[in-house]
């Protein structure tokens, strides 16, 4: 089964009084359980695709699919809905809410959902565990470290089990060590959960853990491999 | 406490000198609005109370057409029959009649063009306070004795005193002339000047002999316990008359239409005021609320993509306004009520404004009055407009993008 499928998206920027081409003819087909890194130097368009992916974004032409749904049509309130029941997000600055402990930002999206007080207290205290931050739960994003806040912003992500999970540069502000262990949980939660990952990185360490890389460049895909994750 | 609420709530907070602004702009014109209207509701129950309570009343049963053509044949036949059973039946003794004639009052020295009275002696101080303002000598004995009660003001103009005698010229109900001499057996001063220079009252039975009623009347007077309470008594009186008597019930509004004129005149202009420190405090609130969904653009965006709709962030930020709200309530009523209830116990004047009061016979300290109307209408306006106020910020998160709103600083 496919988790995402682009055909043939175009987005472009206009940057000064130029046009950039932020995506030029991107397809690609991802299957369910698929652990990806999109490759590309900075503008190269790794993070519109990641956008488009997530509705975040709307592509100037072309069409998305989630898990055989088209979304690149959707209004703003089916495209809330369908991020909140099937995607997580993982963002290069953590973007946690700043007035809520790390708890609370793991449980926000729960409530949200719908998710009852005690289930959510359950879950979010056995995810906090899972990412290393048990203790740490009533701290507040500006008493944490880095890693800690990309850690509960990982936690936030993936606390509901969304089948789908885009992360963008998640590994851009941690140091090595919290780097392999952020990659290692992202590894294990695709093998044990069957949770789909896209990764958008340059970083070398990070492509070494996914099954399949793809590179783009100036908006295009010039490479697309499978390979052994490490 | 629900996450969301959590969430508003430490919103809030996050500007602490801002929003303790905002809700003081709140509290502050809670506490005036609740002060303000305390006061006037009690000046205008006082003014109403005490113009009825002179003279008036709060209902009169007349003949049709009275009202607005004050002829002596229009009346009300065997009136003091009436005025009894009335009073029998609804069991209360504030109903008294009374007859109505112009006259030409003469002293030894001068003539003045005066309304005067019949009343019942033993009832009317029961639905009049005129009664009770007798300055000089007595009120009136029950009987047919030529006795008459008249106005300092008049009393002054006539030059006459206690013991004078006054000679009346008028016209009886079936045209004739009528005439009497009484003897000024009190001076009344009510403090409306109208009252006191226009005004006399004889015992009834001796008016019916004088002008040939032959036991009618003109009005019968009825006084409520309470203003309140005139509508549902008025009520009863006429289904007490029934169809069959060709008589008609006017309450106070219409008996006396001046008095409710400048009373809807003076509450114009005074929610004319209020309805731009209202909308004073609405801007304000606008300011923080937009200030605050601005400088939160960058969080907007990512609870976006983790899958709020804007309708729900913009039900955040009216809650956050709701919070701002109801504190300004809350801490409005407390201080306006402590504030209004201190007042309305002790009273205040202003100077300058014994005389204007003495003109519509009000005391020359004022007490506010504070009721639940008085306590809440305010501050409940003012949370409607805040919440309003709020709603262009809240409109304001349906234009966003995420990705463009995560980009913001």
């Amino acid at each position: 089964m496919t988790a995402v499928r682009c055909v043939d998206l175009c987005k472009t920027y206009r940057q000064g009084d130029q046009d950039v081409k932020a995506l030029d003819h991107v397809s690609i087909d991802i299957a369910e359980g698929g652990f990806v890194c999109l490759s590309a130097p900075s503008g190269g368009g790794k993070t519109t695709l990641l956008n488009a992916i997530g509705g975040l974004d709307k592509p100037d032409r072309g069409e998305v699919y989630i898990a055989g749904q088209r979304i690149d049509n959707l209004g703003k309130g089916e495209l809330a809905e369908l991020r909140l029941s099937r995607i997580g997000f993982v963002f290069q600055a953590f973007n946690l809410i700043p007035v809520l402990s790390a708890r609370e930002n793991v449980e926000f999206v729960m409530q949200v959902q719908g998710v009852a007080a005690t289930e959510r207290r359950i879950r979010s205290t056995e995810i906090l565990e899972e990412v290393g931050l048990a203790g740490l739960e009533d701290r507040r994003p500006a008493q944490m470290s880095g890693g800690q806040q990309q850690r509960v912003a990982v936690a936030r992500a993936i606390v509901s089990r969304p089948a789908l999970v885009l992360a963008d540069e998640p590994t851009a502000n941690l140091d090595s060590k919290t780097s392999d262990g952020l990659m290692g949980l992202f590894a294990e939660l695709n093998r044990h959960h069957k949770t789909t990952f896209i990764i958008a990185t340059h970083d070398q360490r990070v492509m070494g853990y996914a099954k399949r890389l793809i590179r783009m460049l100036d908006g295009r895909i010039v490479d697309d491999i499978e390979q052994h994750a490490s | 406490m629900n996450i969301v609420l959590r969430l508003a709530w430490r919103n809030i907070w996050r500007q602490p000198r801002r929003t303790c602004l905002t809700t003081g702009a709140m509290v502050f014109s809670n506490v005036l609005l609740i002060f303000m209207i305390s006061l006037q509701f009690a000046m205008y129950r006082l003014m109403i109370d005490n113009s009825l309570q002179a003279f008036t009343g709060h209902m009169q049963i007349q003949a049709p057409g009275y009202i607005e053509d004050k002829k002596m044949r229009q009346t009300v036949p065997d009136i003091v029959p009436l005025a009894s059973a009335l009073r029998e039946q609804l069991e209360t003794d504030t109903i008294a009649a009374r007859a109505t004639a112009f006259v030409l009052a003469s002293s030894e020295d001068r003539s003045y063009g005066i309304a005067l009275f019949g009343v019942e002696p033993q009832f009317e101080a029961q639905v009049s306070s005129i009664p009770g303002l007798i300055g000089q000598g007595r009120f009136l004995h029950s009987g047919d004795a030529p006795e008459v009660v008249i106005g300092s003001v008049l009393a002054r103009n006539l030059r006459v005193g206690l013991g004078d005698e006054l000679t009346l010229l008028g016209s009886g109900k079936d045209g004739s002339f009528a005439a009497a001499v009484v003897e000024i057996v009190g001076i009344f001063e009510s403090g409306i000047v109208d009252i006191d220079r226009n005004v006399a009252e004889l015992p009834l039975r001796l008016f019916q002999d004088i002008f040939y009623m032959d036991g009618s009347g003109h009005e019968v007077v009825v006084n409520a316990p309470e203003l309140g309470e005139a509508h549902e008594l008025q009520r009863r009186v006429e289904s007490l008359l029934g169809t069959d008597q060709d008589l008609v019930v006017h309450d106070w509004d219409a008996l006396q239409p001046g008095l409710k004129q400048a009373i809807q005149a003076d509450m114009s202009s005074a929610f004319f005021m209020y309805a731009i420190l209202v909308i004073l405090v609405a801007f304000s609130v606008l300011n923080t609320q937009l200030m605050s969904v601005l400088e939160r653009t960058r969080e907007f965006g990512i609870v976006m993509a983790l899958g709020l709709t804007p309708g729900r962030m913009g039900r955040l930020v009216i809650l956050e306004t709701a919070i701002m709200g109801v504190m300004g309530i809350v801490f409005g009523a407390l201080a306006g009520g402590i504030l209004t209830s201190w007042f309305s116990v002790h009273g205040f004047s202003i100077p300058g404004m014994a005389e204007m009061a003495a003109n519509f016979n009000l005391p020359a300290r004022m007490h506010p009055r504070v009721t639940g109307v008085t306590l809440f209408l305010g501050p409940i306006v003012v949370f409607l407009f805040t919440l309003l106020a709020a709603l262009y910020p809240a409109l304001r998160l349906h234009w966003l993008r995420p990705v463009e709103a995560m980009r913001a600083v």
